[in-house]
């Protein structure tokens, strides 16, 4: 929709052209939300797409994912075949609520900065352990785990000016393998749970990420894999009932529910499914 | 700033936060539709250097040196593009509005999306269609068919006439006309469910440069009037005004601003200072009612006819046949149960908006998008004191109703603006007013008792009914006393009871939603009856059989009084069978899996085919001088199929074909009269009012030429073209000369006597007692629509109907919050079916021909809704042992529902 109290619009080229931070301004990754909701309080827009970031990097270390790379290019990535847990990119893109020609515009950056929880590039980082590159307006970096970067519904660490980057997902976890289970009230609705296990191959440890389902992004880490039992004594020590999150997307008593029940689902695939 | 938009270099510039949306609108391309606004629906979907957006929320200035196409801008070799050729031949469309979106998706897909349309097609949103024609579009596979050069075409698939220019995006909507020269107009709403106004402070608004105007209760009528619209403007309470100095719901208007950009008219409505009275509200229908509630509206009932105003209550009915104590003495099992039905939107894709000014005769002109725009006129004339010869309403092509349109939500407003200014002026709802400002359905509970006897005669059905009127009275009577009809009248049983009640609450107005108060009694009964079923063990269908109504039998529903309605034709034994067929022969596999249980279920829906107390319709057919016929009809066109059908209907008395009669429609100036397509009129009404103008030029036609052959008239035929008298063929142009130039003659219809109509569905569901997920494994609806005129565009009808209600069934919940707040104000939150959440339904047709409608038909456009949601809670009821009470069942509310009775897995 028309924003209609935008009075400027500034498109750096370069790090040094961003102007000095004031009230009123917003950074634009994809503008699919920020054009999509009134903003009566901006007056600038500030264009972070003709910084020109490179969308996707891979390095030994791994991979670096500028926040103006768009879904769309996420979903097309093609990423070493020694990275098993690479199918998540396609996997999350799915679970945006929007349609493949909002992944034209939307960006990860954008996503991961409207920190909903159902944030699909919110539940990609978390369940690959992502961290955060943030710029901020003096010319310094922060670097921050996803986890610290979300800190609630709508909520997250950047401060006043601050740019959120790239994120980086480390080789070692892309080297896991991998699943996910989503569960919403309609067949591709908003994500109600979304939830990303990953096993350690050398070490068999297990990893779990809980999203959506909750406010902000939950970690759960087993060094040995959990048995049902235990897997679930964690999640329901670690998540009380009011720990769910309550919105019109899902009845907070029915995600609990699904996090337990898709929790031990991803269990089961991960190490029953080698025994089977 | 340059860039190319369907070829054509342009230098305009966006403003700063200007969306690619507008901006192109500006340039004029109207084929760039707002649905949402908000990147969900996709009717603005264009391609931006061959990629697919979403232009709505696609910043402008992004689209600087790129290369734009819209749906004016799609070509093929031969005109058209494939996609709109396929489009065309599905008629993958019905009120059309959503269809450019779908063709330029459409056209971006790559093969392997095409073979994956839930995802591919998430962001385009059908509201009328249930998309399996737009799934057929895709596919390529073809319905409509020609019309025969011999034969009437009346029961012939022909397209909707103006398919081409929909496909192309030519058609125009009601905004999609230059508005350079107009002002817009913003509305200032109440963060407030009740409160007084005591002051207005607008100077800061006129401070804004381009403000016009600041419009608030000081400068509207005192008249109070009802939104709603009726042939009689009495049968709803008068209880609004324009602008009033108490504000009853949040999101009712405070006041307006007239400026001469949006962005002025919004900044005005921010610099408006109100000092609020805050009252006490009421939020629930029952405590309303109750001694001590606060009262919405202190109103003389003689005046008002707002039922008891000191109990908020807008009206109710009580009514009794026979003796329901003596019924349930003699019963062998009695049922009880509590349902509730919860509030929806309509959730058309063309949000209401109008477009007035004035003439230089001094005419207030009005373009809008309305159901009804001669009760528009109507109301306008009454409310603003006006001679009614010098109001115009007419209306474009209508993106979508389904009674939502059968109110007067922004012309009046537009109306005094034009009126205070002088100026043109434009007023659009954004989807989130028509989700905080609009009207919706009716929240209704039902508390349901029926008694039967072993055999599984029925022998007493009790209701009570308690319906959410919201702050104003509006369609709550009506919607009350048809609720309560129809769903007691296709039962025989001797005592039947009913007590309803509509009760004011501070919250959004409840208003004319399709099925008009019947799906949800209707829920609740057949629910109800599928316990009783149960309970006593008799097959739901041999229950039906045993105790629905049958020609010959009275139509009662609680009362003895007399009334107009009669068996013109009869086919609801068809559609139990049909239905009952359809699920036995069913062969659909259940998934795999011990969590998943299965089961059937069915309802039975019926309908009287026009609204009572009178629906009346004009047409005029005139021949004009080169021979062609012009037939104009106050019915407008949004996605019925009227348009369709009102051609079919007079071609095939003047023996021609459709595309020689020229349609002229939905304007006020060209016509009599006509009560508006609402309450499945369009065909056995307006229809109706078509067919008897066409036989007066058929018989005028007839004695024309048998005098200039010097024949009898009874020796003369029509043929396409001309009169065969005798041995000589009389060209109807000639006789038009004959006549002076031209001949006209006019139709008329009364709606009355009235007819019945009757829908069966089944479904067969699997639910999945681990996650509460609810799959449609077959869904089958009968429909009784008397001779089916357009059998494409009649499926379509049910189709769309069964939709809709799967929505209000399965996802959509227009919540409201405990501080009168609608929590759902977008598509993104109100959860309107995809296209993945549609199954296909198998549509059959009973075979019969009413002697009361126009060649046989009956209507079919409100009724296939109804018994859906019922039917659905049976088949999960079969499946699962638990009965589902209140919609929607939303894997959630499944899964509570199965836990709470223990059968539920982990």
């Amino acid at each position: 929709m028309d924003l209609n109290t935008i009075e400027h619009v500034q498109q750096p080229g370069a790090r040094g052209e961003i102007p000095p931070f004031s009230p009123g301004d917003a950074f634009v990754g994809g503008g699919t939300w920020l054009f999509s909701e009134p903003q009566p309080h901006l007056r600038r827009l500030v264009d972070l797409s003709t910084l020109g970031w490179e969308p996707l990097r891979v390095s030994p270390e791994g991979l670096e994912i500028a926040a103006t790379c768009t879904l769309a290019e996420l979903n097309a990535a093609n990423l070493p075949a020694e990275w098993p847990a690479a199918h998540l990119l396609a996997d999350c893109c799915r679970c945006l609520m929007g349609s493949f020609k909002v992944w034209n515009m939307a960006t990860v950056g954008g996503n991961l900065c409207m920190s909903l929880p159902a944030g699909p590039m919110i539940s990609l980082s978390a369940g690959l352990e992502a961290t955060c590159l943030l710029w901020a307006p003096d010319g310094t970096d922060r670097r921050v785990s996803l986890f610290d970067f979300i800190t609630g519904p709508r909520q997250n660490a950047l401060r006043p000016g601050e740019i959120l980057r790239s994120i980086h997902i480390p080789a070692a976890v892309l080297a896991r393998s991998a699943e996910m289970r989503r569960a919403s009230l309609t067949r591709h609705g908003r994500s109600a749970a979304l939830l990303i296990g990953t096993r350690d191959r050398t070490s068999g440890a297990f990893t779990l990420a809980v999203t959506a389902s909750v406010p902000r992004p939950l970690q759960f880490h087993f060094p040995e894999a959990p048995d049902a039992q235990t897997l679930r004594a964690r999640l329901e020590a670690g998540i009380p009932p009011e720990g769910f999150y309550d919105d019109i997307h899902g009845a907070p008593a029915w995600r609990r529910h699904m996090t337990v029940r898709m929790a031990e689902e991803i269990r089961n695939a991960l190490y029953e499914g080698d025994r089977a | 700033m340059t860039l190319t938009i369907n070829g054509h270099p342009t230098d305009a510039a966006p403003r700063a936060g200007q969306c690619l949306r507008t901006f192109l609108r500006d340039q004029g391309w109207f084929g760039v539709k707002k649905g949402c606004d908000t990147g969900d629906c996709g009717a603005c979907t264009v391609h931006v250097d061959g990629e697919p957006v979403h232009s709505c929320i696609f910043p402008a200035f992004r689209a600087k040196g790129r290369e734009v196409r819209t749906i004016e801008g799609m070509r093929g070799a031969d005109g058209l593009h494939p996609v709109q050729e396929a489009f065309i031949a599905a008629q993958g469309f019905q009120c059309g509005f959503c269809t450019p979106g779908m063709v330029m998706t459409t056209a971006a897909l790559t093969q392997g999306q095409r073979a994956d349309l839930p995802i591919a097609l998430k962001g385009n949103i059908c509201r009328c269609s249930g998309y399996r024609a737009v799934e057929d579009a895709v596919h390529g596979i073809a319905h409509t068919e020609q019309a025969p050069q011999d034969a009437p075409s009346c029961g012939v698939s022909l397209p909707d006439p103006a398919n081409h220019a929909v496909v192309t995006g030519a058609v125009r909507y009601t905004m999609d006309v230059p508005v350079d020269d107009a002002a817009h107009l913003k509305i200032l709403r109440s963060p407030h469910p009740h409160a007084r106004i005591r002051a207005i402070d607008a100077s800061g608004a006129y401070d804004v440069p381009g403000v016009i105007a600041v419009l608030t209760h000081a400068d509207a009528p005192q008249a109070c009037f009802s939104s709603a619209r009726h042939e009689v403007s009495k049968d709803d309470p008068d209880d609004l005004r324009i602008l009033d100095d108490v504000v009853r719901f949040v999101g009712q208007r405070v006041a307006a601003v007239v400026a001469e950009s949006e962005g002025a008219a919004e900044e005005g409505c921010r610099r408006i200072k109100v000092d609020y009275e805050i009252l006490p509200a009421v939020f629930d229908p029952e405590a309303a009612m109750a001694p001590g509630a606060p009262i919405l509206h202190h109103k003389d009932p003689a005046t008002s006819r707002i039922g008891a105003p000191e109990r908020n209550v807008v009206g109710e009915v009580h009514g009794m046949l026979g003796d329901v104590e003596a019924g349930f003495a003699e019963a062998d099992a009695i049922y009880e149960g509590n349902y509730a039905s919860q509030r929806i939107q309509h959730g058309h894709l063309e949000t209401l908006g109008s477009i007035g000014w004035l003439e230089a005769d001094g005419t207030l002109s009005l373009r809008t998008s309305s159901q009804v725009p001669f009760l528009v006129r109507n109301a306008l004339a009454d409310v603003l004191s006006l001679d009614p010869a010098l109001v115009r309403v007419a209306c474009g092509r209508v993106g979508g109703g389904f009674g939502a349109k059968q109110e007067m939500l922004t012309e009046d407003i537009v109306a005094l603006a034009v009126l205070k200014t002088g100026r043109k002026v434009k007023h659009e709802f954004t989807r989130e007013e028509q989700f905080t400002a609009a009207t919706c359905r009716h929240p209704v509970r039902v508390r349901v008792m029926l008694g039967a006897r072993r055999d599984g005669t029925l022998t007493a059905m009790q209701i009570r009914v308690v319906s959410d009127a919201g702050a104003y009275g509006n369609h709550s009577v009506g919607t009350l006393f048809h609720g309560c009809n129809e769903v007691l009248q296709l039962y025989r049983c001797p005592n039947k009871k009913v007590d309803g009640f509509a009760a004011y609450t501070n919250t959004l107005p409840s208003g004319a939603f399709r099925g008009y108060g019947l799906s949800q009694t209707v829920f609740a009964m057949e629910s109800a009856l599928d316990e009783l079923a149960r309970t006593i063990g008799v097959d739901p269908f041999e229950l039906r059989r045993l105790n629905v109504v049958r020609p010959g039998d009275a139509m009662r529903a609680y009362s003895d009084h007399p009334h107009d309605v009669e068996f013109g034709s009869y086919g609801l034994d068809q559609c139990l069978d049909l239905v009952e067929a359809a699920l036995a022969r069913d062969e659909s596999v259940p998934p795999d899996g011990a969590e998943w249980a299965t089961g059937q279920g069915m309802a039975a829906a019926m309908i009287d085919t026009i609204p009572p107390r009178g629906h009346f319709s004009d047409a005029r057919v005139r021949l004009t001088e080169d021979g062609a016929f012009e037939l104009t009809v106050g019915t407008v066109e949004f996605g019925n199929g009227t348009s369709t059908v009102h051609r079919q209907i007079a071609a095939s008395v003047l023996a021609t074909t459709p595309d020689k009669i020229r349609l002229v429609q939905g304007d006020t100036t060209q016509l009599g009269h006509d009560t508006g397509a609402f309450g499945s009129t369009g065909i056995v009404v307006a229809g109706l009012a078509t067919e008897r103008a066409a036989r007066a030029m058929a018989e005028r036609l007839l004695a024309e030429a048998a005098g200039a052959a010097g024949v009898a008239p009874e020796a003369c035929h029509l043929e396409d073209g001309a009169v065969r008298a005798g041995a000589t063929a009389v060209p109807l142009s000639a006789l038009a000369a004959q006549a002076g130039g031209t001949i006209t003659v006019e139709g008329h219809s009364t709606g009355s006597p009235r007819s019945v109509a009757f829908n069966v569905h089944g479904f067969k569901v699997a639910v999945n007692r681990g996650t509460g997920e609810l799959r449609i494994l077959k869904s089958v609806q009968a429909a009784d629509a008397g001779r089916v005129l357009n059998p494409m565009q009649c499926r379509g009808q049910v189709e769309g109907g069964v939709a809709q209600a799967l929505g209000a069934a399965m996802s959509e919940n227009l919540r409201i919050g405990p501080d009168g707040v609608v929590e759902t104000p977008n598509f993104r939150s109100y959860l309107m079916p995809r296209f993945v959440d549609i199954p296909r339904t198998e549509v059959l047709f009973a075979d019969t021909y009413d002697r009361l409608g126009p060649f046989g038909a009956k209507s079919m456009s409100e009724s296939p809704f109804n018994p859906v949601a019922p039917a659905l809670a049976n088949a999960v009821r079969d499946a699962t042992g638990v009965r589902l009470t209140h919609p929607p069942f939303a894997p959630d509310t499944v899964h509570a529902a199965l836990a709470a009775s223990g059968a539920a897995c982990e």
